[in-house]
């Protein structure tokens, strides 16, 4: 791939140049202290010259003094959030003169850019096509959205003490899955991108910026970037074989050390960005002619998750959901899709209100003391 | 018009504010659509019309405080083929079951002039410690798309759309950025049950667990969080000791922490 490279102020046309072309233009920005993806209208909206510090259970915004604008780890929010957003009507139907009629829901045509895709979420969105698209019934919400968004991704700077994404091999370095990635390089008072295309909408959009090729200087600071923050990952998950440590140890009594820590309030699950369950809800209004199926984000810590008729929830227990999830997440889902349900990126530690760390559980299921 | 083939609605009142009925006059939009579903047969605080019973669904506010409530509340119940509570105090027993705590001698004679005109029970308990009941729509005050949800759910003889997991669920489904991670701010949402839409949690507050307890709280783990954030345990029985002070798992925690505390 050949390395380009673009001024900071030329951040403003790339956002242009998606907007002409009928792309909502998504990103990181600052909110309720947190760095979320929302609409933004230009890079003054990015999180100009601010940083996080993760750890289980905390998240804290702290500045920088270089005007840095990825110079972060991934927030609360997942793109999920877009392509498979928490509610959403699949169909209606009305009653006409005595008839039923079904209205299909069809898929939403918006067109998002997502700004600042880190490798962890590309990774994430790979596995969620593989949920979504591989087998014999397409999600085509998801389908449509997915097909039409344009990834602008990020080479990751900085990593947090809850950052893992080395252990699961999908980062800090992006390597495919983006239309453009940049690298963020602030040096003796230049601020500037490298810039790589990874696609034909990627080229076309490029060909609207004033750049550069790239220096030998410039590719080699960026190679550098990225190992250091390759580096500053401290945290492994041991994976070897990680499905026979599951099905070995189901009864394993560490399962009742994490349940009485666990509060079962589903944040890992809302947060993660795999995680891709949901429910269904007839929702009817007072004249009994309308009803609509809506599908919303559901969570196997909840307990209607495993209702079945005549028996009540099969995981009454909390031992028994966390059970559940984490042997999914990290060995059946192997088995059901080819790939682990893990890209590593920490989510679910950092926003876990008591701070469960899966990686210490796991560890801990191994027999090793963290 | 006529209402003889619709179903008989009457809405009751125990010790209470009167908050949770009044959710259901507060659907301005629903209510005359209700009005033609359901014959209003009691509802003293829209109208003085009572019609007798029986009654197809009885929407229960308030706790049982008195002898007279006891009684009253059995008869309700034979008289209505659904009895739904709604509300934190006919679900647990509201605020009014602090007196639980306490002795209520010792309140009636600091608070009332003349103790002995008061005549009352020892506690303020739920619905369904004395009766039977059919569905419990949790909050203070309830949620009226909830009320109108459980009434649609009533009328299309059908499991009513409310779910009984966390607030951090409809926290997060919200996009809502959680208050306890981000900034320290002690939160109960993760132990308290969804349908308020984690209003506090939207306005940087911590929830205040208006709703009760979700479905498998686990207060003692949040419990422990929240003295990591600084919290005494004079703070933890207060917390868990507001409007659903004696649902059973909060009623539980808070003593807990009594005991510790001593």
């Amino acid at each position: 791939m050949t390395a380009f490279s673009i001024d900071r102020s030329e951040l403003d046309s790339l956002f242009q140049a998606l907007k002409k072309r009928g792309y909502e233009v998504v990103g990181p920005t600052l909110q309720d202290q947190a760095i979320v993806y929302d609409y933004i209208e230009s890079s003054a909206e990015l999180p100009v010259g601010m940083s996080d510090e993760q750890e289980a259970g905390s998240y804290r915004l702290k500045k920088r003094s270089d005007g840095a604008l990825f110079a972060y780890a991934v927030g609360p929010h997942a793109w999920k959030k877009f392509l498979h957003p928490s509610h959403q009507r699949l169909w209606t139907v009305k009653k006409q003169k005595g008839d039923l009629q079904f209205i299909s829901e069809k898929p939403n045509s918006i067109r998002y850019a997502f700004i600042g895709v880190r490798a962890c979420d590309i990774a994430a969105m790979q596995v969620q096509d593989k949920v979504f698209l591989s087998g014999t019934e397409k999600n085509y919400f998801y389908k449509e959205l997915r097909e039409n968004t344009f990834i602008v991704g990020v080479n990751c700077s900085h990593a947090v003490s809850t950052c893992f994404c080395t252990s699961m091999q999908t980062g800090p370095k992006l390597l495919s899955g983006f239309d453009l990635s940049l690298t963020e390089l602030i040096e003796n008072e230049r601020h500037i991108f490298l810039l790589k295309c990874g696609s034909k909408k990627g080229e076309e959009v490029l060909q609207e910026l004033s750049y550069d090729q790239a220096k030998p200087a410039e590719q080699e600071a960026a190679q550098k970037l990225i190992e250091n923050t390759s580096q500053q990952i401290n945290k492994n998950l041991d994976v070897s074989n990680i499905q026979e440590l599951f099905y070995q140890n189901y009864e394993h009594s560490h399962w009742e050390d994490v349940a009485e820590r666990c509060l079962s309030c589903a944040n890992c699950t809302m947060v993660c960005p795999t995680c891709f369950c949901t429910t269904v809800e007839d929702v009817s209004d007072l004249s009994g002619d309308h009803s609509e199926r809506w599908q919303k984000w559901d969570s196997c810590f909840s307990l209607d998750f495993s209702y079945t008729h005549g028996t009540g929830p099969r995981r009454s227990s909390i031992k028994s959901r966390y059970r559940q999830w984490l042997t999914h997440k990290l060995a059946t889902w192997i088995d059901q899709f080819g790939s682990s349900g893990c890209v590593g990126c920490g989510r679910c530690i950092t926003w876990c209100p008591v701070g469960i760390d899966l990686t210490q559980e796991v560890a801990a299921l191994r027999g090793i003391q963290k | 018009m006529s209402h003889s083939s619709t179903p008989k609605l009457a809405v009751w009142k125990f010790a209470s504010c009167d908050g949770c009925q009044l959710s259901l006059l507060d659907c301005e939009d629903e209510l005359l659509a209700i009005s033609e579903k359901l014959e209003i047969a009691h509802f003293l605080e829209a109208s003085r019309l009572q019609i007798a019973g029986p009654y197809d669904l009885s929407l229960v506010e308030g706790s049982i405080t008195t002898a007279q409530d006891l009684e009253k509340i059995q008869k309700i119940r034979q008289q209505s083929k659904y009895l739904v509570c709604i509300g934190a105090c006919a679900t647990s027993g509201g605020i009014q079951a602090l007196r639980n705590f306490q002795d209520v001698k010792e309140f009636s004679s600091a608070v009332y002039a003349k103790p002995h005109y008061i005549e009352t029970l020892k506690t303020s308990t739920s619905i369904a410690s004395h009766v039977l009941v059919d569905f419990e729509l949790q909050g203070c005050p309830i949620n009226k798309k909830q009320l109108i949800e459980v009434i649609l759910a009533f009328l299309q003889q059908r499991q009513p759309n409310i779910p009984s997991y966390s607030v951090c669920v409809e926290c997060k489904q919200a996009g809502k950025v959680c208050v306890m991670v981000a900034s320290g701010t002690p939160c109960l949402g993760p132990v308290t049950h969804a349908g308020c839409g984690a209003v506090c949690p939207a306005y940087h507050r911590g929830c205040y667990a208006c709703y009760g307890p979700m479905e498998s709280p686990n207060t003692q783990a949040l419990s422990r969080r929240w003295q990591d954030l600084g919290a005494s345990r004079k703070d933890l029985v207060r917390v868990f000791r507001t409007f659903n002070a004696y649902a059973n798992d909060f009623h539980k925690i808070s003593e807990f922490h009594e005991k510790k505390e001593k």
